[in-house]
């Protein structure tokens, strides 16, 4: 009688198993009905994703997560963010952990094409550099020939490093860790010459060595590196809302629109203003959201300037100049298309 | 007349859904069926979610072509190698590191099992610390100790300890010169095996000898002088027709020779040193599991206690130290994966790693090197297992 009731028992499991296969497409509402977005951010880059000792997140990808969250759910602080390696954050996306990714992730064909992932858009154009220690008397990345290179684990920033020496026809010698943190203890005790990443990467990380002045960013950048939000394939509405917060964000830079005079504006005459912050036209109820969905962005998050020089700009330790990453109005490359 | 009395009390054959050997059979292929049903269901299911993602799958990827490069590499690998060769070199490295622990380990290990029980206070004592200290302190952490505690401790290239201009110790490895084997080298290598095989056909006649007349022969001494000059002898009537590559330093770190990375040791010491620990307290165990009688008879035989331990007591131990031992030999193996955590390239690291982020393909990278993992160890059970069961007492 036991070996029936352990079958039994099997076979129920079995089938509680099989009614649980996840369903793709869904994610706004999923969202909506979590009360929160889980964001995937890194474990730590000062200026893009990193907590303090009280928790709280703070960088340009996070704020990218606040927009969403202000956005979807009229809260900039409903979002529950989980921090992943490299090495981890393509197959969290994939498998649903989280509902977006946002985390200095660069925009490729083969990470847009064979992984079922889709970048929604560049919160910042960046490119790889490397950084060295002064006294070792580098001023160019052409002089380093057979050095060793501290590299982080499943980044574009091992295939690019490769390309270059190889293009060069200069060798070197890779250590591969797991995280930045490691990474950059390694260069700090000496283990490697040279530390690469994209060049936003390298200031964050040159603030964490216990004397920032003994190292400097060599000239060179030797690769493109756009970094943008990414969510899951196969459901196009998450994939809007998404593209559409970074859209909504630069078009208010443009416009003129902070934080702080958003609600003056509001009352304004500009049609673009108007129906950017939903006083005119139903652009947030055909996306699935309210119609002050991007009110509720610049209210609580700021625009893309803003959030810009809070978080890698002048307002930070980075000091980051705008450069790619300043409006196409001003030479750079911040291009939104308009909200009508 | 009466009826046949074994007639009657013949039992009557049940019915097929009472007997208990056709319910048997029943309820295993239905559990049986109901595994692989399960089974199935689950690879399909995954290979379903995956097309419907719009995730890659299949094993195409091993064919392209891999673009990043590998510090530590045994056989030939460039940027232009195949994600298959980054594969075969991640499982050379592993294999490697398993090897030299699983050997280091069982050394060391052993000498501090054997420690333990010595008669002199202060060592016993010195051996039971050792053990309690390594036992106890997770691996993770202990690797990244030895990582950075040996980095620290060693100097920039340019300013390298230096063993008479040919082995060169600093931050970036030890640098070990590497011969070059020139055309009669070849006949050396002959006449090294030529002298094991000589060592092992003297040490069993001196064993045949001695059981038949009871003259002993120290077969140690004269295998040692064969394996070492017999070679010799051939190296330099030859003309020593070997030369070396020596390391030298140019520009930021040293060319040439055999580099020993840091990631290496620093793994291979911290794994054997963990591992030797358990090892140690399993030795123990079974030198106390051998009854205390054959060492008093091997004492009244006027056996002296090194020949005791080496000739009666270990011998009998191996039987209970084996089947633990080859557990530890299996951890050793599977914890060398840690190895991602200091950035020495091995299975996980590499392939599990660096390929898995790469390709995107999780299932398929996972589910080979779970697969290597699980050949690996089932490999080693197995060695032991054939070893035990030699060992086994035969009874009369």
């Amino acid at each position: 009688m036991s070996k029936l009731r352990i079958m039994a028992a099997g076979t129920a499991l079995a089938l509680l198993a099989s009614g649980t296969t996840a369903q793709a497409g869904a994610t706004l509402d999923s969202v909506k009905q979590k009360g929160h977005v889980q964001c995937g951010v890194s474990t730590g880059i000062p200026g893009f994703s990193s907590a303090d000792d009280k928790g709280n997140w703070t960088g340009i990808d996070v704020d990218v997560c606040r927009a969403v969250a202000a956005a979807v759910l009229g809260d900039a602080n409903a979002v529950k963010y989980t921090p992943l390696t490299a090495k981890e954050r393509l197959t969290a996306l994939q498998s649903g952990e989280i509902d977006m990714l946002s985390r200095n992730t660069t925009w490729t064909a083969t990470r847009d094409s064979s992984l079922g992932i889709n970048f929604t858009g560049v919160n910042y154009y960046d490119g790889q550099g490397f950084l060295v220690t002064k006294n070792l008397g580098v001023k160019s990345a052409l002089e380093l020939n057979g050095a060793s290179v501290c590299i982080q684990s499943g980044t574009t920033t091992e295939l690019n490093l490769s390309d270059y020496f190889r293009a060069k026809k200069m060798e070197f010698q890779p250590v591969v860790f797991d995280t930045s943190d490691q990474t950059i203890k390694g260069f700090e005790a000496g283990r490697c010459d040279v530390l690469t990443s994209d060049q936003s990467q390298l200031y964050a990380l040159r603030i964490k060595l216990a004397d920032p002045n003994s190292a400097m960013v060599l000239p060179e950048v030797i690769s493109k590196e756009p970094l943008g939000p990414v969510v899951r394939q196969g459901d196009d509405q998450w994939f809007n809302v998404v593209k559409w917060t970074l859209f909504a964000m630069v078009n208010a830079e443009e416009l003129g629109i902070t934080s702080a005079n958003v609600d003056g504006m509001k009352t304004g005459t500009d049609p673009n203003v108007k129906r950017l912050l939903g006083t005119e036209g139903d652009i947030g109820v055909g996306m699935g959201l309210g119609n002050d969905w991007a009110y509720n962005i610049v209210k609580q998050v700021g625009n893309y300037g803003e959030m810009f020089e809070r978080n890698v700009g002048k307002g930070s330790p980075l000091g980051i100049e705008r450069g790619l990453n300043a409006l196409w109005t001003n030479g750079g490359l911040q291009y939104a298309p308009p909200i009508r | 007349m009466a009826a046949d009395p074994r007639e009657d009390d013949l039992p009557s054959k049940p019915p097929v859904w009472n007997d208990p050997r056709v319910r048997a059979l029943v309820f295993q292929i239905v559990i049986v069926v109901a595994v692989s049903a399960f089974g199935y269901y689950l690879f399909d299911n995954t290979l379903t979610n995956l097309e419907k993602r719009g995730i890659t799958t299949g094993f195409g990827f091993l064919d392209s072509q891999a673009s990043f490069g590998i510090i530590q590499t045994l056989v030939e690998y460039s940027e232009t190698s195949t994600y298959g060769r980054t594969f075969i070199v991640g499982l050379l490295n592993t294999l490697l590191v398993s090897g030299l622990g699983i050997v280091l380990a069982t050394l060391l290990g052993f000498i501090i099992g054997i420690a333990r029980l010595s008669s002199n206070w202060l060592i016993a004592k010195l051996a039971a610390a050792y053990v309690e200290i390594f036992r106890n302190i997770p691996l993770l952490l202990q690797i990244f100790f030895w990582y950075f505690a040996v980095l620290r401790a060693l100097p920039s290239p340019r300013q390298s300890h230096d063993l008479g201009g040919a082995v060169f110790l600093n931050l970036r490895g030890l640098y070990l010169p590497r011969p070059l084997f020139e055309p009669g080298f070849g006949f050396v290598f002959a006449a090294l095996i030529a002298a094991i095989a000589g060592s092992i056909f003297i040490a069993r006649w001196a064993r045949r000898r001695q059981e038949a007349t009871g003259q002993q022969f120290h077969t140690i001494y004269t295998s040692i002088g064969l394996i070492l000059g017999l070679p010799l002898l051939t190296f330099l009537a030859l003309g020593a027709p070997l030369a070396w590559e020596l390391p030298e330093l140019r520009g930021f770190n040293f060319q040439g020779g055999i580099p020993v990375i840091p990631e290496l040791s620093a793994l291979l010491v911290a794994l054997s040193i963990y591992t030797a620990a358990f090892i140690a307290e399993i030795v123990r165990a079974g030198i106390l599991a051998v009854s205390h009688g054959q060492t008093e008879a091997a004492h009244a035989l006027g056996l002296r206690p090194g020949l005791t331990l080496r000739l009666v007591i270990i011998p009998q131990a191996m039987r209970v130290i084996i089947p633990p031992l080859t557990s530890q030999y299996l951890n050793l193996t599977k914890n060398s994966s840690l190895a991602t955590a200091i950035g020495y390239p091995d299975l996980v690291s590499v392939f599990a790693g660096t390929t898995l982020n790469q390709t995107g393909q999780a299932v398929e990278v996972i589910a080979m090197t779970m697969g290597v993992y699980l050949t690996i160890s089932l490999v080693i059970s197995l060695l032991m297992n054939w070893y035990n069961k030699r060992k086994t007492l035969v009874e009369r």
